[in-house]
């Protein structure tokens, strides 16, 4: 029993850092994100409102014994919000005596200590502080910029407040985009996961059996995945371009088309009378390029662990080779794929890389992930771009759901 | 009899589309890499075929099979001759030309490997075409992004701009003219301190992410605690956050804690995401070893700590090295987080530095693509020297993308 109870001691110290980075960078900022997500938020209350002290000699030629004026600007930084509480102190250059100072002042020693009330929003005043020079003022070193006023306030701070509201979420769902956004999203994810199985289980097939530099073209094929997203998307889309592009250019002089083509710059085009979301279309090309090694990795994997003897037996029934890959490969490969098709659904709602550096979410291929980004620094409004975070952050709980429903437990790999 | 000859031209219809796709592949290179006149018209292309596989096919009914290949080779010589003959190519093409055609006829032999027509003969080179093919799809669509990166990252400015369907490496004497781009890059765009920042923050993420995944891996592979099984799945569930419903949050806390924008704030945020997937990797590794190894050091007097430095962490090196390099990887690829996180240039990571120095209208496009060829170069580098390891890691850790 004590035994048991030194491991779990043990077990416990080696989880702690883990558990506690996972806790202060996962846990608690999917917390705020809900937090945030009630109140309105902009990004300009990031930095809460603080009283701002400038010091300035008006005095030109101070000579000893004479009079020191020393103008002091009083501001609140907030344009809203009252500052309460505002303590200032500075320190009193050498060799001057206050003479006159404001009420709410007080000289202690060398310092002046000021207490303020309350500030209220654009709160903007000019103070004058005469002093006297006395006869160990030195000219030469006088610089009341070397010390610099102290001042602390409380504010009113909207981040740690208790007052929530509903508006972040009226405001989004009020737009139409939103509900459109969804849409996108969904179409995305699920195209562009299907896209990549297929072009997986394609390229597994080619790789299944041995034969000479097969190994040269599985690491060739797992390229686009282990490049930077930055690096393949730049390159794509400057191949994509209309004008400098390689692909246009090289339509264009075998005369294929006439004009160049907006590969990533069109919504829609009409199709036999339906309306056809194109470069969507190029993006879900371009993810499924970019995320079929994975898929490959795993079906190649599960491929040359199926037992050579399913083949023979239905070699022996005079079955094809084409009736042994739907009859005998392909149910093998149904638990794998249907396992990637859900961890690659969920991944491909959350990427926002991809779409972001691709198009920047224009032409129609705007998904929840960049409409988190827009809303938050397009339109700098921290409250409803969390607002569509916590939408994601369920609907991916619900898929989450489906995929522990799904997969079976004893093949979690 | 009647079947046969529909299998044969179905067949015969495969090697025209292997041959086109050859021969426009060939053209593409011919044309737009050694910028001579195409070596394929395509017109000929079918004449060409329809000789060489009937001459094939009663070559193939009159002799033993390995004869009939050798006098298939040779008379495809001959017929390349004559071609070649017709048409006046210079030396490079015919060198192609002949090339492109002995692959060429290696691929229809294969097609047409059977003995006798069976039940599966047309199957099997349809399969063997599809092959063929694909592996030539495949690998041009995944070479052609990253040789056009490479390849604009050398040209000037204006034969860019005025053969962009021109794919010559532009070969000069002078090293200074041949990289111009990089060199430009990384004096007027300080792209070497992005890139050293780039390795200072993916190898601390690495050096954290160990430090704190092995330990805990352990105990989750090993030890006996309650709450054991609740947390080895959840580890999983906590992989499965979006980047982007944490980096809203995490923006408002740390600009209010003032470490925004610095290194140090991805170098905790990078770990805190990679964690998870290496804890899970190790635990999986961990509970292959034989504990009976580890029994063993138990009974022998060593403590936990001990047995861990001495036994288990020497066993598992392979799972350390490709659990690091994919770590790497994908700190070394991040780009949101510092695309948020980072405001000042002093500190930006490759990536960023990229996205804000070079995607720009204004910045010529080779210095664009020699700024990806940077960044992609030493990924690629590591996964060609470590590619085992890696590939281990992918599908382990692949639940991310």
């Amino acid at each position: 029993m004590q035994k048991i109870n030194k491991e779990s001691r043990l077990a416990y110290t080696m989880l702690i850092p883990t558990i506690s980075i996972v806790f202060l960078i996962i846990l608690f900022p999917i917390f705020g994100n809900f937090w945030l997500s009630f109140k309105e938020v902009k990004l300009g209350d990031l930095r809460p409102p603080q009283p701002i002290v400038k010091e300035k000699v008006i005095t030109k030629n101070i000579e000893i014994g004479s009079e020191v004026i020393i103008e002091y600007r009083f501001r609140n930084s907030s344009q809203k919000k009252p500052i309460f509480n505002i303590m200032l102190s500075d320190i009193i250059p050498q060799g001057l005596e206050p003479i006159q100072i404001i009420e709410e002042c007080e000289v202690v020693k060398n310092k002046f200590h000021c207490y303020f009330e309350k500030w209220e929003p654009k709160f903007n005043k000019r103070v004058k502080f005469k002093f006297l020079a006395k006869d160990d003022f030195d000219s030469n070193q006088f610089d009341p910029k070397k010390s610099k006023p102290n001042s602390s306030a409380d504010a009113d701070n909207i981040l740690t407040n208790f007052k929530f509201s509903l508006k972040n979420f009226q405001k989004i769902f009020k737009k139409v985009e939103t509900l459109e956004n969804i849409k996108v999203t969904f179409i995305y994810s699920f195209f562009a996961t299907l896209g990549a199985i297929f072009l997986g289980i394609c390229a597994a097939l080619l790789l299944e059996k041995k034969f000479f530099g097969k190994g040269l073209f599985r690491g060739l094929f797992l390229f686009p995945f282990v490049s930077p997203v930055i690096a393949v998307a730049f390159t794509w889309v400057y191949i994509l371009d209309p004008f400098k592009g390689f692909l246009n250019n090289y339509l264009i002089d075998n005369s294929i088309i006439n004009e160049p083509i907006f590969f990533l710059g069109i919504k829609k085009v009409s199709f036999f009378g339906l309306d056809f979301p194109f470069t969507l279309f190029i993006v879900i090309l371009f993810e499924s390029w970019r995320y079929f090694p994975l898929a490959f990795l795993f079906i190649l994997a599960r491929l040359q662990s199926i037992p050579k003897d399913l083949y023979e037996a239905s070699e022996i029934d005079g079955a094809s080779k084409i009736q042994q890959f739907f009859y005998v490969t392909l149910p093998q490969l149904i638990g794998v794929i249907s396992l990637l098709f859900i961890l690659r659904f969920i991944w491909n709602f959350n990427k926002f890389e991809d779409i972001f550096l691709l198009t920047g979410g224009n032409a129609g291929t705007r998904t929840l992930t960049v409409q988190v980004y827009d809303e938050a620094f397009a339109l700098t409004n921290m409250g409803t771009a969390s607002a569509v975070a916590v939408i994601i952050f369920i609907l991916l709980g619900i898929f989450v759901f489906i995929h522990n429903k799904v997969t079976p437990k004893d093949i979690e790999e | 009899m009647k079947q046969n000859i529909v299998q044969f031209i179905l067949i015969y219809i495969f090697s025209i589309i292997t041959l086109l796709f050859l021969s426009i592949i060939v053209n593409f290179v011919s044309i737009s890499i050694f910028l001579s006149e195409a070596v394929f018209s395509y017109e000929n292309i079918f004449i060409f075929v329809f000789t060489n596989s009937i001459i094939f096919f009663f070559l193939k009914k009159i002799f033993v099979n390995k004869f009939a290949e050798l006098l298939f080779i040779i008379f495809s010589i001959f017929l390349s001759y004559i071609f070649i003959f017709n048409f006046s190519l210079n030396i490079s093409n015919l060198i192609i030309f002949i090339t492109t055609i002995l692959i060429f006829n290696y691929l229809i032999m294969s097609y047409f490997d059977k003995k006798t027509f069976n039940k599966f003969f047309f199957e099997q080179s349809f399969l063997k075409f599809l092959k063929t093919t694909g592996l030539i799809f495949f690998s041009f669509i995944i070479i052609f992004p990253f040789y056009l990166m490479f390849v604009s990252s050398l040209k000037s400015q204006m034969t860019l701009m005025q053969y962009p369907t021109n794919l010559s490496i532009p070969f000069t004497f002078s090293i200074s003219d041949f990289f111009s781009s990089y060199i430009a890059v990384i004096t007027e765009y300080n792209f070497l301190t992005f890139a050293l920042n780039s390795t200072i923050v993916s190898f601390v993420t690495v050096l954290i992410s160990l430090l704190f995944s092995i330990p805990g891996a352990y105990a989750v592979a090993r030890l006996r605690f309650k709450g054991r099984t609740q947390l080895s799945s959840s580890i999983l569930l906590v992989y499965m956050v979006p980047a982007i419903v944490l980096v809203i949050p995490l923006y408002v806390i740390f600009s209010q804690l003032g470490f925004r924008n610095s290194l140090f704030s991805l170098m905790i945020v990078y770990p805190a995401t990679t964690i998870p997937v290496a804890l899970y990797m190790f635990q999986g590794y961990f509970k292959g070893i034989p504990y009976e190894l580890e029994e063993a050091g138990l009974i022998d007097g060593c403590s936990r700590i001990s047995v861990i430095l001495k036994i288990t962490l020497p066993l598992s090196i392979p799972a350390i090295l490709s659990v690091s390099l994919y770590v790497f990887m994908i700190a070394w690829n991040e780009f949101l987080f510092a695309f948020m996180f980072l405001d000042n240039q002093e500190y930006f990571t490759l990536p960023r530095g990229l996205y804000t120095q070079l995607d720009d209208q204004e910045v010529p496009r080779q210095y664009l693509m020699a700024g990806s060829v940077m960044i992609t170069l030493p990924v690629l580098f590591l996964f060609f020297l470590f590619e085992r390891y890696l590939v281990g890691g992918l599908t382990a850790g692949s639940v991310k993308g």
